[in-house]
């Protein structure tokens, strides 16, 4: 082995480090380079449904650049009363539904949460395998004899079949992430407002719920969205247009057969999907939380 | 009496709405749905009962049914392992402490919060019509694409494309997973001089295992639900020559464009056994490639 002074050594190294980080670097900048083309290409559809909301329709098509000739912004209010009533209606019944089912969702998830976590009664494990096995029967099945049951008394037509199985804590999924939520919290505080001579309905309104947020945000953000986007029920359940939810409208958009109005459907498009793209801003945090730790779609 | 209202009365209290539901939107459905299947029904007139009649048509006679499993399959066979492999790989480029992960995250995350939505099935539609931007695209290149929509050997493509576009939460369900595998293993790895495939095929995939399983689980099951999609890009009624004629198409129009809600029900009921025994399967084939980590030895 040959002697190498310090200064010699400290040579190599700093040689090796230096080419080393290099290395490094340019792996790195080349990865951001593929994560970046990635991206475009992920949200291309996207950009391409904005820019087409205000393109001249001729130009939408047969096109691929992105650049509108003129900015058509009238697509958005003509758009709007596009169809035989404005959209305003739409919007409405949109929103009167989704509030109704996330309201309902989230206090009947954890009512029937609060049971199975907290209180003892006879059955609970049976009730709670039962719980569990709903999980896994697809809509399709219930689809046809809920919607049965619904013609016969008469709620077809209406948005109670959309609202009230909602308040029926009929999403396990969500009953099974606040069980575990609720599991987590110290038995202590039950115990101490016991002792203080709460009841369990109180204990439940103002120890649980308020030590809750997280999961009850959990819940109450996923509610909305698919209760936004929903199509099949209101499909089903809805059949006059002055009950229409925004989805629906948007079908009708385009089985009309006036070929012309491709800015006006993108631009009602995209109002369509604002409020879901809004709450993704906000909530970001619990939907990511929420999907990595339980699967959440 | 007395005493077993004031032990058991808080649990049932808080379990009324979930009892309710449990009984009138899924435990009755489900068996009213099984009794449907064995009769013949058109809202207007009671049900007849014909024994198997129903099942005998579909598995011998009925050519639709057997497309539209076909539809299904391959829809579920090609978009399901295409959406796993993108999600590993990029949850695998998006390591921890990296610049910009977020908006990376985010942005992967996006068309899937928003890819249940009648807009973007409708923004789909209008990418692949003959003179959309995909044929754009592929003209630049030389290539003359197909009719997507109208031709039955390219339109199932489309909604393949769709599904994998959606690669968003099981994404976000490996970043986690990966997190979680030890970093000295790779260390070690590293300094035995183990190649990053050779790291990857002997570290990564046996201890991702467990969240590759659940992925693939979920997303079957997701996949074999597919609708809306389905519905607004084949224009409700699975054209071009049923290769959209998913099996929740088929089932949809029979019982509510038709009226066959007996027949109807025999579909739902066939869709609820295959989605129950892919997920059997799942299961019992993971004990021979899950390793869960506390099972080693």
């Amino acid at each position: 082995m040959t002697d190498l002074s310090i200064q010699e050594a400290s040579d190599v190294a700093r040689d090796y480090r230096i080419l080393r980080d290099k290395r490094k670097r340019r792996a790195t900048i080349t990865k951001h380079l593929f994560l970046v083309i990635c991206s475009l290409v992920m949200v291309y559809p996207l950009i391409w449904m904005i820019i087409s909301s205000v393109k001249p329709d001729d130009e939408i098509f047969g096109n691929i650049s992105l650049w509108p000739s003129e900015f058509v912004w009238q697509n958005y209010p003509d758009g709007w009363e596009g169809l035989y009533l404005s959209f305003t209606v739409f919007y409405k019944n949109s929103i009167i539904i989704t509030v109704l089912a996330v309201i309902g969702n989230t206090l009947s998830c954890s009512f029937a949460a609060y049971a199975f976590a907290r209180l003892e009664f006879k059955g609970k494990n049976i009730f709670f395998a039962l719980m569990m096995m709903t999980l896994m029967i697809p809509y399709h099945v219930v689809l046809i004899p809920q919607y049965l049951l619904f013609l016969k008394i008469g709620w077809v037509n209406t948005f109670l079949p959309l609202v009230v199985p909602r308040f029926l804590a009929g999403d396990a999924f969500f009953i099974f992430l606040m069980v575990q939520f609720f599991r987590q919290l110290p038995r202590d505080l039950d115990e101490a407002a016991m002792i203080d001579g709460c009841s369990p309905f109180k204990i439940y309104w103002a120890v649980i719920l308020p030590l809750s947020l997280p999961a009850l945000a959990t819940t109450a953000i996923f509610t909305f969205i698919w209760t936004w986007e929903d199509f099949l029920g209101p499909l089903i359940y809805l059949n006059d247009i002055r009950d229409y939810t925004v989805p629906l409208a948007l079908r009708n958009f385009i089985s009309q057969d006036s070929v012309s109005m491709f800015g006006q459907l993108f631009a009602m498009s995209i109002l369509s999907i604002v409020p879901i793209f809004i709450f993704f801003i906000f909530f970001q945090k619990f939907i990511i939380r929420g999907i990595a730790t339980s699967g959440l779609k | 009496m007395k005493k077993f209202f004031a032990k058991n009365g808080p649990g049932y209290f808080f379990l009324i709405p979930w009892f309710i539901g449990f009984f009138c939107l899924a435990l009755g459905p489900i068996l009213y749905s099984l009794y449907l299947s064995f009769t013949k029904y058109n809202i207007f007139k009671p049900p007849k009962w014909i024994g198997l009649e129903n099942y005998e048509f579909m598995f011998l006679y009925d050519d639709r049914f057997w497309k539209s499993l076909e539809v299904t399959f391959s829809y579920v066979f090609m978009s399901v392992p295409g959406k796993l492999i993108f999600a590993l790989a990029v949850a695998m480029l998006l390591d921890k402490g990296m610049r910009a992960i977020g908006f990376y995250r985010a942005l992967f995350y996006l068309p899937s919060i928003l890819g249940g939505s009648i807009a973007v099935a409708i923004l789909w539609k209008q990418l692949f019509e003959y003179n959309g931007v995909i044929n754009s695209l592929l003209a630049k290149i030389g290539i003359e694409g197909p009719y997507w929509l109208n031709d039955p050997n390219y339109s199932l493509y489309t909604l393949v494309m769709l599904g994998m576009w959606q690669f968003g939460s099981p994404m976000l369900i490996f970043i986690a997973g990966l997190r979680a595998i030890p970093r000295e293993l790779y260390e070690a790895a590293e300094i035995d001089a183990a190649s990053k495939w050779k790291q990857f095929y002997a570290i990564t995939i046996p201890l991702l295992a467990p969240v590759i399983f659940f992925n693939l689980v979920l997303q079957m099951i997701d996949a074999f639900k597919t609708f809306s999609s389905a519905f607004i890009i084949s224009g409700g009624a699975g054209a071009p020559l049923d290769s959209l004629n998913f099996i929740t198409v088929y089932l949809y129009n029979e019982a509510f464009a038709f009226y066959r809600m007996g027949y109807a029900s025999s579909l739902a009921w066939v869709l609820m056994l295959i989605i129950a025994i892919f997920t059997g399967v799942a299961f019992f084939s993971s004990r021979y490639w899950v390793h869960y980590e506390n099972e080693r030895d």
